[in-house]
């Protein structure tokens, strides 16, 4: 990266390489908002850390189509698959998979319950709802594969770093949060209340505290339908060996996120409502005490050239154009430059000003970011030209965020 | 009848509040008075118009041409539930108790379908609503979520169907499927020339036209300018394999740069070819984008890029373009 298109406030560049090539490093947590390319940017760490000599396993949430194809993540069956095509001569290797949230939840259902039980929480059309379609599933179901997977590689050795892309939310603070809202809901005590009526020998102090539920109750009844009410009691009465498990579950994964060994990276884009989505996420990693590796900011647009500036071009271009409608053919045999060269040399320098404003904005809004977090390491990633569509693309993207820009 | 109830969805970072709010000031621009409503609880609207976050209240944002003005309101599920309840119920205390249980989250955000009622419910509030006689709004503009969950946002009452069988939701989540399944309501798609954005329309569209639901125009945002004309750019399409050729164009661009005196001639003018075959690729590859949109919506609107960040001066500008693309289609 040259001195001139370094924000000024950059005081340390965050080196990909460094940490992924850093063995106590075990999980690495991608997060930002929403449209980042955050999964592009997971995918690309994990090659490029399974080619540095990690064994390195992917957990993606919702990739684009050829994204996924680009790793042969053809097989959606919720399990991690090898990617292939991966040079494993530095000894590492690379398996990748695409969340299936319902799949998750259903198989927590059955590790937990009998067969029977299974059976009846899987057919509650309340469970159905709330494990297709609960905004908040995505992210709890994404901690618990994430815990899964921690599990895997520490039991069995199968791997030894795991990139989490995160999912796709409007808010980056979704994955921290809303797990912990699923689980304190399921665990909660609005959940045990309504089971109560189906315990026996409920205390006393219960049967008062039950008389106000009942005015609660009856409240949802009314504006649900009683049958809402009545899916979630039966769904909550099946879930009774779990109690307990949700909340804890949820609170072993964030746990684990604290441990050393694991470490965040936020992906943001030159825009302002992703950078402002990044300062959130930022805070909130500090007042969590949650380790933070730096800030990837994708889809930079670099000029190739800086020798010229926005306003020299522009000032350029219409110099050129003057003259063409002042004398266009004296001007052209004068300068022995045919009017379609002027012509060609006027759009270039258009189009030169216009990328040279559009980068150095680009830079304006990182140096206003990092104006307020001088001590996290960032790096700029430059845009693509095309989406990734081969694992040959997902390595050039590799490159760029290691060692330095791709040939 | 002119459809009264707009809804701008697209792809999360297409720039859909952006749009909204051109196309809420290209409504209200012969004297309307237009309601911009958020649901997502992000305070776009306020970050765009530069003013402090919306209450859970009608608030004026901007006046529009001729008189017209356009009003914002954040829609927040919670404040829905409440202003719901006690409509309803007249709840006093209980209120309290049904928050301190948990019962408010879990009608906000765990049961299924219920917080998109809240929400599409005070939207489809607005659209009736009526003041000494006639409509309070002349048009009601909703920035929506994204694609991915626009049809089962606005289809909330097949999303109820399965859970709430009966009752006053299960009325009104009918009510505000029967609007937005009418010639009242439309919903435009926004969307940038980029491939994962176009395909997403695409599947939008399959999925609310499957629901019955009406599609407006489909909205191409952050149209870049095409600098080189049909003859250049098939010029620089031939430069990538041809050396010689390209040698001579840079050759041509250093002398009428050093002519302009311009720094480092020979190395800027190879630069700025490279800049213009990339810009080639990337205009090949927008053709075939914009290809895919006209396949969806022959009469797609296009907005430009917006150079340096969105003001209002910006957003009249945008409402302009939407006026005649849309409004007046």
């Amino acid at each position: 990266m040259s001195q001139a298109s370094t924000p000024d406030h950059v005081e340390h560049v965050l080196d990909v390489d460094a940490l992924i090539d850093d063995r106590s490093i075990r999980i690495l947590v991608c997060c930002g908002s929403g449209g980042v390319g955050k999964t592009t940017m997971s995918a690309a760490i994990g090659l490029r850390a399974a080619e540095r000599g990690r064994r390195a396993v992917v957990l993606t949430i919702d990739p684009a189509r050829r994204l996924a194809q680009s790793m042969g993540l053809v097989e959606l069956d919720n399990e991690p698959r090898r990617v292939a095509g991966v040079d494993g001569s530095a000894g590492g290797s690379l398996d990748a998979m695409a969340l299936d949230m319902k799949r998750t939840f259903d198989e927590i259902v059955e590790a937990h319950s009998d067969p029977e039980r299974t059976a009846a929480i899987l057919a509650n059309p309340f469970y159905q709802s709330l494990s297709s379609s609960f905004a908040g599933t995505q992210e709890y179901m994404a901690m618990e594969k994430l815990a899964q997977l921690s599990r895997q590689a520490q039991n069995e050795g199968t791997w030894d770093l795991i990139i989490v892309d995160t999912p796709p939310s409007r808010s980056a603070l979704d994955f921290l949060d809303a797990p912990e809202r699923l689980g304190s809901f399921l665990d909660g005590q609005f959940i045990r209340v309504l089971i109560v009526p189906s315990r026996k020998g409920a205390r006393a102090g219960l049967r008062v505290f039950n008389a106000g539920m009942g005015v609660v109750s009856g409240v949802l009844d009314r504006i649900l339908g009683a049958q809402v009410l009545e899916d979630v009691r039966t769904f909550a009465s099946s879930l009774d060996a779990m109690f307990g498990s949700f909340r804890e579950r949820a609170d072993a994964t964030y746990r684990m996120l604290k441990e050393p060994g694991t470490t965040f990276v936020v992906v943001s884009a030159p825009e302002p409502d992703a950078l402002r989505e990044a300062a959130y996420f930022v805070d909130r990693l500090s007042v969590d005490a949650l380790p933070l590796a730096g800030l990837l900011v994708n889809r930079v647009h670099r000029p190739l050239t800086t020798a010229i500036t926005a306003d020299a071009a522009a000032a350029g271009a219409e110099r050129i154009e003057a003259m063409l409608v002042a004398e266009p053919s004296a001007e052209a045999s004068a300068d022995d430059s045919p009017e379609d060269s002027l012509r060609l040399t006027s759009a270039m320098l258009r189009l030169h000003a216009e990328s040279a404003r559009r980068f150095q904005r680009e830079i304006r809004l990182v140096d206003r970011f990092t104006a307020g977090y001088e001590s996290i390491p960032v790096l700029l990633v430059d845009a693509l030209a095309q989406d990734v569509h081969d694992l040959e693309a997902l390595r050039r993207v590799g490159q760029m965020l290691g060692s330095g820009q791709p040939t | 009848m002119d459809p009264q109830l707009h809804v701008v969805t697209g792809k999360g970072g297409v720039g859909k509040t952006t749009v909204a709010a051109a196309l809420a000031l290209a409504l209200a621009s012969d004297g309307g008075r237009v309601l911009l409503a958020e649901v997502e609880g992000r305070q776009g609207l306020a970050q765009l118009f530069d003013v402090a976050p919306l209450p859970y209240a009608e608030v004026r944002l901007a006046p529009a041409p001729s008189g017209g003005e356009v009003v914002g309101l954040a829609i927040d599920p919670e404040a829905a539930l409440y202003e719901y309840l006690d409509l309803f119920y007249r709840l006093g205390p209980a209120g309290k108790l049904l928050r301190k249980v948990g019962a408010v989250d879990f009608a906000t955000t765990v049961a299924p379908g219920l917080r998109d009622v809240l929400l599409t419910g005070k939207i489809y509030e607005a659209v009736g609503q009526r003041r000494a006689g006639r409509q309070e709004y002349d048009a009601v503009v909703v920035d929506a979520p994204p694609t991915g969950r626009i049809t089962r946002f606005l289809n909330v009452g097949s999303e109820v169907s399965g859970l709430a069988k009966v009752g006053p939701i299960r009325a009104q989540a009918d009510a505000i499927t029967s609007l937005v399944k009418s010639s009242r309501a439309v919903v435009h798609v926004v969307t940038l020339l980029e491939e994962m954005p176009v395909q997403e329309t695409a599947d939008g569209i399959t999925e609310l036209e499957s629901a019955g639901i009406p599609i407006g125009r489909v909205i191409v945002n952050g149209m870049r300018t095409r600098w080189l004309d049909a003859a250049q750019r098939a010029q620089m399409a031939g430069l990538d394999s041809d050396a010689t050729a390209l040698k001579h164009h840079a050759a041509k661009t250093a002398a009428t740069l050093k002519h302009l005196g311009m720094a480092r001639p020979v190395g800027s003018a190879k630069s700025m070819l490279d800049e213009a075959i990339r810009h080639e690729a990337r205009l090949e590859q927008e053709d075939e984008q914009l290809a895919a949109v006209h396949a969806l919506d022959a009469r797609a609107a296009e907005l430009p890029w917006i150079d340096d960040g969105v003001d209002m001066a910006a957003l009249l500008e945008l409402a302009t373009t939407l006026r005649t693309a849309v409004v007046n289609a």
